[in-house]
């Protein structure tokens, strides 16, 4: 009996190892397999024993990379990676939005402002050894046209399935180091947007190599060379040594993915990390007062806001209404609870844009004043609405619950009964975007550093259609939108500024929203490390940085 | 006892047609967009669309359902919407992990737990009687988040004696075979990389172990306590037997049936995938990998990956079965 028991015990547990065993099949031999040949092992292991004259870098975050494609992802994990293997024609300088040179050398610009002319490096070389040419900047555009999956291009330019290469008419290789783009309409945020980390320009010998598999085996022109990526564990980069920029000062940089903010800070505190983002707000204090430890706060280019839904029937189509919640939130008191990391905010777009008004007045703080207007818009009885925000904490506004009970505190002193409905993240976006909200908490994180992205995106009437509406007061204002449209199409730089700061202004007059904060979210790094420079766009290639 | 295990296996089917409908409609329920979680709150309404017909995500449920289950028939697990990779291999290069850590865990618990139960029952209102089954009651209770982080910080920050997490050191080689790494390192004679892989296990795997050990205790304690006091007992120690040998021939195994259903149990809970501690340690698990499928709406994922826990969490229970006909000549499977 004893025998035949144990028997059955060992065919069963087979059968468990098998299904085990059915489940990992050869797949994850590649990618486990690959690191063997990985180099630079001598020079990692230095880095992992001694604590000094360290060269591998390693940097702690809350999630994986979900494809190493920058023109496919649209979250921050992917591109901080991908940040450092590509480069793209132009770049952002290092600490602002002001475009430099980087694949392409020079530009020019037809005099309709159609036609722009890209004159590009002829010394660069991609990581698996092809020469960039004039020709792979042509099937890099070519292909991001080919389907939905290439986000940011279809974002950015406009592309639809009529229209898949939107704004962009053609991409010619006029030259072997010579490129030139015709836009069905002058467009003058196009060289800011050709900055932005999802048009890295990728080899396409390794595109067609790798097929499917493609954004697993990254292969760009960046500073730093995609070495290995282990799944929900790490991902690490070596340095390209023929780099034709700045060449990188760390031999190796690890992107490592601890999911728990506090655990991942007693890592920084153990060492076995070198910098890390996403704190909790209470460590912040502790890391500050570590001898071992500096805080570096990345510029905001961002904004948080509740948007007041203009479009439903009821209170909020009154701008007198608008302008008198405005009035009623007490904005300081409400950004305590960004605990030290929020400025607040009057303006849509952060003063890190060029193009910020800093002559509007923000609305202050009067609860007199609100009940009056309300009375005057007749609603000095009362009027009850619904306040829509999400569940969890987001990049721009780290609390969403207890801002909303604030909220609904302070507007009860003006007799405003707020019901709040609280939802997770993707059910809260399709909501707003469908316009059920009277209002919502939202925000916004700039792409191109350009005013454009802020203004137009979030409060042209071009974008406040129901159901895909990034204008979720569903503000409609003629006059705006004439104003949007034509720094949209005008070159000179200085008439932009003008026109955006008129912008401004109306929008500050209609009130579509309660404008709340811009954050500076803020990174600890070992002091160890030298020349960490943020960047307002949320990531930064790691070329400059030294280790001590 | 053949016929028997047939018929377990057998029973499985339903099992998984249940389990996949439930799992298919969860998930189907819950509000949110897959589409919308590949492509980011910037993408546009014509993006989405095209990638919800490009995923099927526009067909009727009782279609997608149908064909999710054609394909699990086939022994195919269907695609990651998300990374594009095949979920049998995603959840390959994952289960391992949580395997290696269940194991382990599961070994500290029943070891130590099934001691201290013992003794505390010998040694009935003892100190030790008192003491372990304090710790239990305190080990139940703990919440896993706090326990880790607070180990974290003693261990690695303070101490500085292990690994903060992760399975391995980034400079460890290891030819992976098993995937299960502290077998690997031993069937490649790797020394290092089996300090090394033990020294990251041993925080999750006690952080993991502690409620396990904490039920395995208690339950061995009263069950040993209630045979103790059977007349077989009286008999043994009447006719002389050596103390230990009654302890642990006669009474152990008699008490061992309802600790072996708690120990069957408390396994199946963990390789289902121990979300918090692979969180905190970092552990490149089932449990999160589940997690981050169920947030990012990943419905392929999601759906395979709760079939596969659930027929082993079903072989789990069968091995259970078949372990009490060991203890338990009397019991019959047939």
């Amino acid at each position: 009996m004893k025998k035949k028991a144990l028997w059955m015990l060992l065919t069963v547990f087979t059968l468990m190892v098998l299904v085990v065993a059915g489940c990992s099949n050869n797949d994850e031999a590649n990618s486990e397999g690959e690191d063997s040949n990985s180099q630079d092992t001598t020079d990692s292991e230095s880095a992992e024993e001694g604590s000094g004259g360290s060269s591998t870098f390693v940097f702690g975050r809350g999630a994986d990379s979900e494809q190493l494609d920058p023109s496919k992802v649209t979250d921050g994990e992917s591109i901080y990676v991908t940040n450092q293997i590509y480069d793209t024609l132009v770049r952002y300088e290092q600490e602002g939005t002001e475009v430099v040179p980087a694949l392409a050398t020079e530009w020019e610009t037809s005099d309709d402002g159609l036609e722009w002319t890209f004159q590009l490096r002829d010394d660069v070389t991609f990581h698996d050894g092809t020469d960039f040419t004039a020709e792979d900047v042509v099937f890099n555009f070519e292909r991001w046209t080919e389907g939905a999956e290439y986000v940011y291009y279809g974002y950015m330019f406009g592309a639809s399935e009529e229209n898949p290469g939107g704004i962009i008419e053609k991409v010619e290789a006029t030259g072997d180091y010579e490129v030139t783009f015709t836009l069905s309409e002058p467009n003058a945020p196009f060289l800011n947007t050709l900055a932005m980390p999802p048009f890295g320009i990728a080899s396409p010998d390794a595109i067609e190599e790798h097929g499917e598999d493609y954004f697993k085996n990254p292969v760009g022109t960046g500073p730093f060379i995609f070495e290995e990526w282990k799944q929900d564990d790490s991902i690490t980069l070596s340095k390209n040594e023929d780099y034709f920029g700045e060449t990188a000062k760390v031999d190796t940089v690890i992107f490592r993915v601890i999911p728990d903010n506090g655990a991942r800070f007693m890592e920084l505190q153990s060492g076995s990390i070198d910098a890390m983002n996403g704190m909790n707000p209470q460590d912040i204090q502790q890391a500050e007062d570590d001898e071992a430890l500096q805080i570096i706060r990345r510029p905001s280019m961002n904004v948080s806001y509740m948007a007041m839904n203009t479009d439903k029937e009821g209170p909020l189509k009154d701008k007198k209404v608008r302008q008198a919640i405005n009035l009623a939130i007490d904005k300081e008191k409400l950004l305590s609870l960004f605990e030290g990391i929020g400025k607040p905010a009057k303006n849509p777009m952060p003063p890190s844009l060029w193009g910020y008004n800093d002559n509007v007045e923000d609305y202050g703080y009067d609860v007199e004043e609100a009940k009056s207007l309300l009375a005057e818009a007749g609603y000095g009885d009362g009027m009850s609405i619904t306040l829509y925000t999400m569940s969890n904490p987001r990049p721009y506004l780290p609390q969403p619950k207890f801002a909303a009970q604030a909220i609904q505190e302070m507007l009860k002193e003006v007799n405003i009964e707020v019901e709040i409905v609280e939802n997770e993240w993707d059910s809260h976006l399709s909501a707003t975007e469908n316009g059920d909200h009277d209002m919502a908490f939202l925000g916004w994180t700039g792409d191109n550093g350009d005013p454009d992205n802020f203004l137009y995106v979030l409060l042209d009437k071009d974008n406040a259609k129901k159901g895909s509406a990034g204008n979720i007061a569903f503000y409609k204002n003629d006059e705006l939108h004439d104003i949007l449209k034509q720094a949209q199409t005008e070159l000179d730089q200085e008439k932009r500024v003008g026109l955006y700061e008129e912008a401004q202004e109306i929008i500050h007059e209609d009130a579509p929203w309660f404008p709340i904060a811009h954050t500076t979210p803020p990174l600890a790094v070992k002091k160890e490390v030298q020349n960490y420079i943020p960047h307002p766009t949320g990531s930064e290639p790691f070329n400059y940085l030294e280790l001590n | 006892m053949l016929n028997y295990i047939i018929r377990r296996l057998v029973s499985l089917i339903p099992v998984i047609i249940g389990v996949s409908i439930i799992a298919f409609s969860l998930m189907h329920l819950v509000p949110g967009d897959p589409a919308r979680s590949i492509l980011g709150e910037k993408a546009t309404e014509t993006q989405l669309e095209m990638l919800r017909e490009e995923l099927n995500l526009n067909d009727p449920y009782i279609v997608q359902y149908g064909n999710f289950m054609g394909k699990i028939a086939t022994g195919d697990l269907g695609d990651s919407i998300k990374s594009k990779e095949s979920v049998a291999s995603e959840i390959g290069s994952r289960l391992p992990a949580t395997i290696e850590l269940t194991l382990f865990a599961m070994t500290i618990a029943v070891v130590i737990g099934v001691l201290a139960g013992v003794i505390a029952a010998v040694k009935q209102y003892s100190w030790f009687d008192n003491l372990s089954m304090s710790g239990a009651l305190f080990g139940v209770s703990m919440p896993i988040f706090w326990l880790g982080l607070m180990m974290i910080w003693l261990f690695s920050v303070e101490l500085n004696w292990l690994p903060p997490s992760g399975r391995l050191s980034n400079d460890i080689e290891l030819t992976k075979i098993t995937n299960l790494y502290l077998v690997d390192s031993i069937l490649t004679l790797n020394g290092t990389a089996f300090v090394d892989a033990f020294r990251h296990l041993l925080m999750p795997g006690l952080a993991l172990a502690t409620i396990p050990m904490a039920i395995i205790a208690r339950m061995t304690r009263s069950s040993m306590l209630e045979v103790m006091k059977q007349d077989y007992i009286r008999t043994a120690n009447a006719k002389g037997l050596a103390g230990r040998l009654v302890i642990f021939q006669h009474a152990l195994k008699n008490a061992s049936l309802p600790v072996l259903t708690v120990i069957g149990l408390q396994f199946g809970f963990l390789l289902g995938g121990a979300v918090l501690t692979e969180t905190i340690f970092s552990w490149p698990g089932v449990g999160r990998y589940v997690v981050d499928a169920i947030l990012s709406r990943d419905y392929p994922v999601v759906q395979s990956t709760i079939l596969i826990i659930a027929i082993i969490f079903v072989l789990v229970n069968l091995i259970t079965d078949i372990l009490y006909t060991l203890f338990d000549p009397r019991i019959k499977l047939d």
